[in-house]
C-alpha cells in the first residue's frame, strides 16, 4: 500500500489535489482536496441584501450568472417577488448562455486535450485526435474559441458583460429587449447553432434530441458526418478506453430543476436513484467533520450553517464541506440534470452502466442541443414592451433561498436577513456536492467513490486516467468553497 | 517570451473574460507575437508533476521567466502562513511560490483587481486575509512590496477591473512582447494608462439622460444611473463605453450601474452599491476634474430644462416617446 498525492490539476477551473491509497495498482482509498478558501460566506455578513448580487457572482468567474440567478432567487424568496415572463426568459437566455458556453469549455478546451497527450500515441485514433484537441495549439481550440465569443455577446446584449453581470435582479433583469435587439438575439443563436451542427455533431440539433438509447446514438454516429465531427471523435476514443466503466460514484442523482417559464421549470427537479422522488430543499444539509471549520455536533441545514475556519482541526483534509441529500452522497451536473428530466438517452445511459466518464460527457452534448432549442423558443417568446422587472420593498426580518442549476450542477444560496442586513449567508454550490470530502459516518462524496477500484499498473496510465475521472465531472473548485 | 500564469484567490473570471477576446485566433495571436505559454491553470497540457516541474524551472532560473502572470488575490491567512491557498500537489502556500518567481520576472503582470489590489476577496471582514501583488487596497505595500520592481525595472502592472477587459490583457501582453511599457505609460496605481485614462462616462449609451439629471428611479429604467443608482462612472478610470464587452455590452448598457471596479477598494464602497450617498440631496461622489458649485449649479439648471421626452424615458425600461421627426432638413 502507497499513498501519492496529485496536483496541481489544471484544466479544472480553480485548485485542486487529490490523495491516493493504491494496492497493487488498484486505487482503494482517495481523499479529495480543494485547497483554496476565500471566505465569501463570512464577506457577506451584515451587508445590506442586494449587496449579495454584487459579491455572489464574484464566487466564480465560470459559473458567475448561476451565482448571480441564486443569489436574485434567495432574495425574490425573502422579498415575496414574482417574475414577469419577460424576465424569466431573459434571465433564462442568460444563465443558458453561460451553461453552454460552459459546457462548450469543458468539451474543447478542458477535457478532450488530455486524449492528444502524447501518452496515447499507441492509439489508433491519436493520430486525426492530436492535432485538432491539443491543448490551447489545436484546431479545435481555435474553433471553438470564437463560437464560445459569440455565444456570449448574448450576455453583452441581456447583461452588459460577462462574467460578474448585475442585470439579474430578484425582480427580473434590468435590461428590456427591444425590437430589433429580439432579431439580433436569434441571429446570434442561428450563428451558434450553425457552429454546433457543423463542427460538434455533425447533424441537425433535433436528430441529436432525438436520440433515445445508446443503441440509436450508435448507430447515428456509426458513420458520415457525426462520425467525423467532435461527438464522434469522443464516441471513438471512449470505447477504445472503456470510459463507461470508469468514474461511477454513488448512482443517486440530483436536480433542483432550471429555466422556468410562467413558474414551470423546463428541467424539472428531483432525485434519481432507479426512480424520481421529489426534492425538498429542507432535506439538504452540510457536514464539516472533515474540512478545516469549526465543525457542530451534526450536519446543519444551511439556514442555521456555519462557515468558520479552523486550519488545525483533527482529520480534516479539505476546505469543502460534505453536503448530503437526506443524509446521502448524490451526484449532480449536466448528466443528473438530464436523468432526472426525464430525457431517455440519458435515463438508458445510466440504466446500463450509471454516470460515468463517458456518460457524463454525453449528457452535457446532449443538453447543449436541447438548451440551444430551448434558448431558440425563449427568445421568441419575448415580448417587447411589456415589463422585464418588478419592484418590491425589502423585508427586515425575511429568509430565503435560490436554487438553480449551474453547468456543472445543483447551486443553491440560502439567506437570512435580520435587521434588513444579511445575517447568514450559505452557498452550496455543484463541486461542493460532487466533490466533498467524507462525512462524519465516514461515506466518502462522489468523486472520492469514483476513484476507487481503479485498476491501473501503470503509473502513467493511471494518472491519466484519474484525470479523465476528475474532469468528467467539469469541476468548478473556486465555487466548491467559495 | 515565456508566459507563467498562476491563479489564487480569485474567481478565473479574468482568464474566462480574456476567453472572450475579439480575436478569430487568439492562441495564434498570442503565438504569433512571440509568446510562449509555459503553463496556464485553465489551458495547458501538462498537469500534476509535470506542471510543478515547469514552475520550479522558473524559480531555479532554469528556464527565464519574461511575463508573471497572476489572477487573484494573494492569500496571507490565517496569521500570515498563507495556508488558505497551498498549491495543490506542493505542499507550499500559493504566496511563497508568488515571491519565489516575482524575483526572476522581467514583467509581473496583475491580471484583475484582486491581483492587483485585494479586489472582492478583501470585502466585508477580510477573512483570508487578501491582499494585491503590490497593494493593500490603495496602500502601496502588498505581498512583493512598494519598492519591488521586476527584472525590468517596472512595478507590478495592474491590469485591474473585475472582470478584466479582454482587450486590457491581450493590449498589455502585446506591448510587453512588442516594444514593452515605460513607466510614464502607467498611472499611478500602476494600471496601463492605454484604458485607464478614460472615465467609464466617456461614451456612455445615457449621456442623455446625464445631460439633464434625468435620473432612473429603479432597475431597468433607462435614465442617468448617477444620480440614484450608485454609478460611479464618472469617476471610474476605464474605457468600458468606448470599447464594448462581449460584442455590444457594458454596465451601464446592460442596466445598472458602475460600480467603479478598476478601483482599489471598490469591494467596501462604504454605502450599498445599487444607492447613490448624499448629502442634503447631493451625490458625494461628483464627476472627476468637476467643482462641486459648478456641479449643483449645472444640475439645476439642467433638470429644470429637461425635455419631456427624456424626463419620461428616464424612468421607463423602453423608449415610450420616441424624438420628433423634423419635417425639414436637419441644420
Amino acid at each position: 500500500m502507497r499513498r501519492v498525492v496529485l496536483g496541481p490539476f489544471n484544466r479544472v477551473e480553480g485548485d485542486l489535489e487529490v490523495s491516493l491509497e493504491i494496492d497493487r495498482g488498484r486505487i482503494v482509498a482517495a481523499r479529495v482536496n480543494s485547497p483554496l478558501f476565500r471566505g465569501f460566506e463570512q464577506i457577506l455578513l451584515g451587508k445590506h441584501p442586494l449587496d449579495a448580487l454584487v459579491y455572489a457572482p464574484r464566487v466564480c468567474g465560470i459559473c458567475s450568472v448561476s451565482q448571480s440567478v441564486a443569489a436574485a432567487g434567495a432574495l425574490r424568496d425573502a422579498i415575496g417577488l414574482v417574475v414577469p415572463r419577460n424576465g424569466e426568459l431573459a434571465t433564462n437566455l442568460l444563465l443558458a448562455s453561460e451553461n453552454v458556453a460552459d459546457h462548450l469549455t469543458h468539451f474543447y478546451l478542458f477535457f478532450m486535450p488530455d486524449f492528444a497527450r502524447d501518452g496515447y500515441a499507441d492509439r489508433p485514433w491519436h493520430a486525426a485526435l492530436g492535432p485538432r484537441f491539443k491543448a490551447f495549439a489545436g484546431s479545435a481550440c481555435r474553433d471553438m474559441l470564437p463560437a464560445r465569443a459569440g455565444l456570449l455577446q448574448i450576455m453583452g446584449l441581456l447583461g452588459g458583460k460577462w462574467p460578474h453581470t448585475l442585470s439579474v435582479q430578484p425582480g427580473g433583469v434590468t435590461r428590456a429587449v427591444h425590437p430589433g435587439e429580439k432579431q439580433r438575439l436569434f441571429a446570434l443563436l442561428r450563428d451558434f447553432r450553425g457552429w454546433l451542427e457543423r463542427y460538434l455533431y455533425g447533424d441537425a440539433l433535433e436528430a441529436v434530441v432525438a436520440l433515445d438509447s445508446d443503441g440509436a446514438l450508435r448507430r447515428w454516429c456509426s458513420g458520415g458526418a457525426p462520425a467525423a465531427a467532435d461527438i464522434g471523435a469522443f464516441l471513438e476514443l471512449a470505447d477504445d478506453l472503456a470510459l463507461a466503466e470508469a468514474g461511477r460514484a454513488s448512482d443517486r442523482f440530483l436536480s433542483y430543476g432550471s429555466y422556468p417559464v410562467d413558474g414551470t421549470a423546463g428541467y424539472r427537479s428531483g432525485v434519481w436513484g432507479g426512480e424520481l422522488l421529489a426534492l425538498d430543499q429542507a432535506d439538504v444539509a452540510e457536514d464539516c467533520s472533515h474540512a478545516w471549520l469549526h465543525a457542530p455536533a451534526r450536519a446543519l441545514h444551511p439556514w442555521q450553517g456555519l462557515t468558520e475556519p479552523d486550519v488545525d482541526r483533527d482529520g480534516a483534509y479539505s476546505w469543502c464541506k460534505a453536503p448530503r441529500w437526506r443524509g446521502r452522497v448524490v451526484e449532480c451536473g449536466a448528466l443528473a440534470r438530464q436523468v432526472v428530466d426525464g430525457h431517455p438517452l440519458a435515463r438508458a445511459l445510466v440504466a446500463q452502466g450509471g454516470g460515468n466518464v463517458r456518460s457524463r460527457v454525453i449528457g452535457r452534448l446532449l443538453e447543449i442541443a436541447r438548451s440551444v432549442i430551448a434558448m431558440e423558443c425563449w427568445a421568441r417568446a419575448i415580448e417587447p414592451g411589456a415589463p422585464f422587472c418588478t419592484q418590491g420593498a425589502l423585508p427586515q426580518e425575511a429568509r430565503g433561498v435560490g436554487l438553480v442549476e449551474a453547468a456543472r450542477g445543483a447551486l443553491g444560496h440560502w439567506l437570512v436577513l435580520r435587521k434588513g442586513r444579511i445575517a447568514n449567508y450559505q452557498i452550496v454550490a455543484p463541486t461542493t456536492w460532487n466533490f466533498s470530502p467524507r462525512d462524519a459516518a465516514g461515506t466518502p462524496g462522489a468523486l472520492e467513490q469514483a476513484l476507487c477500484d481503479l485498476q491501473e499498473e501503470d503509473c502513467a496510465r493511471r494518472e491519466l486516467m484519474v484525470q479523465h475521472i476528475v474532469r468528467s465531472f467539469d469541476p468548478c473548485m473556486v465555487c466548491t468553497v467559495h | 517570451m515565456n508566459l507563467l500564469w498562476l491563479q489564487s484567490g480569485g474567481c478565473g473570471g479574468c482568464t474566462m473574460s480574456l476567453l472572450c477576446a475579439d480575436s478569430r485566433d487568439l492562441p495564434g495571436l498570442l503565438g504569433g507575437a512571440g509568446i510562449d505559454l509555459l503553463w496556464h491553470p485553465s489551458l495547458s497540457e501538462c498537469s500534476l508533476g509535470e506542471a510543478v516541474a515547469v514552475i520550479e524551472d522558473c524559480t531555479a532560473g532554469g528556464t527565464p521567466l519574461d511575463i508573471l502572470c497572476v489572477e487573484g488575490s494573494m492569500l496571507t491567512g490565517p496569521d500570515g502562513s498563507g495556508r488558505f491557498h497551498v498549491f495543490g500537489g506542493t505542499g507550499r502556500p500559493m504566496v511563497d511560490w508568488v515571491r519565489a518567481l516575482a524575483v526572476h520576472a522581467r514583467y509581473t503582470v496583475a491580471v484583475g483587481t484582486c491581483a492587483a489590489f485585494g479586489g472582492i476577496t478583501a470585502g466585508g471582514m477580510n477573512p483570508a486575509g487578501a491582499i494585491g501583488l503590490q497593494y493593500d487596497g490603495d496602500q502601496p505595500g502588498g505581498l512583493l512590496g512598494a519598492d519591488y520592481r521586476s527584472a525590468a525595472g517596472l512595478p507590478v502592472i495592474n491590469v485591474a477591473g473585475c472582470p478584466i477587459h479582454p482587450g486590457w490583457v491581450l493590449e498589455t501582453l502585446l506591448s510587453l512582447a512588442g516594444d514593452g511599457l515605460s513607466p510614464n505609460e502607467l498611472d499611478t496605481f500602476g494600471r496601463p494608462r492605454f484604458y485607464a485614462d478614460a472615465l467609464v462616462h466617456h461614451g456612455c449609451s445615457r449621456n442623455e439622460f446625464y445631460e439633464f439629471k434625468a435620473s432612473a428611479e429603479k432597475p431597468s429604467d433607462l435614465g442617468c444611473l448617477m444620480e440614484h443608482m450608485g454609478c460611479k462612472g464618472t469617476q471610474a478610470h476605464a474605457d468600458c463605453n468606448l470599447r464594448p464587452w462581449n460584442g455590444q455590452g457594458s454596465c451601464t448598457r446592460g442596466g445598472y450601474a458602475c460600480i467603479s471596479c478598476t478601483e482599489p477598494g471598490f469591494e467596501e464602497p462604504g454605502h450599498p452599491f445599487a444607492e447613490t450617498p448624499k448629502v442634503g440631496g447631493i451625490p458625494i461622489g461628483l464627476p472627476t476634474d468637476m467643482p462641486k458649485a459648478w456641479f449643483v449649479a449645472l444640475a439645476a439648471l439642467s433638470k429644470s430644462a429637461t425635455p419631456q421626452r427624456v424626463r419620461a424615458n428616464s424612468v421607463a425600461d423602453h423608449a415610450v416617446v420616441a424624438p420628433a421627426v423634423r419635417k425639414t432638413g436637419l441644420k
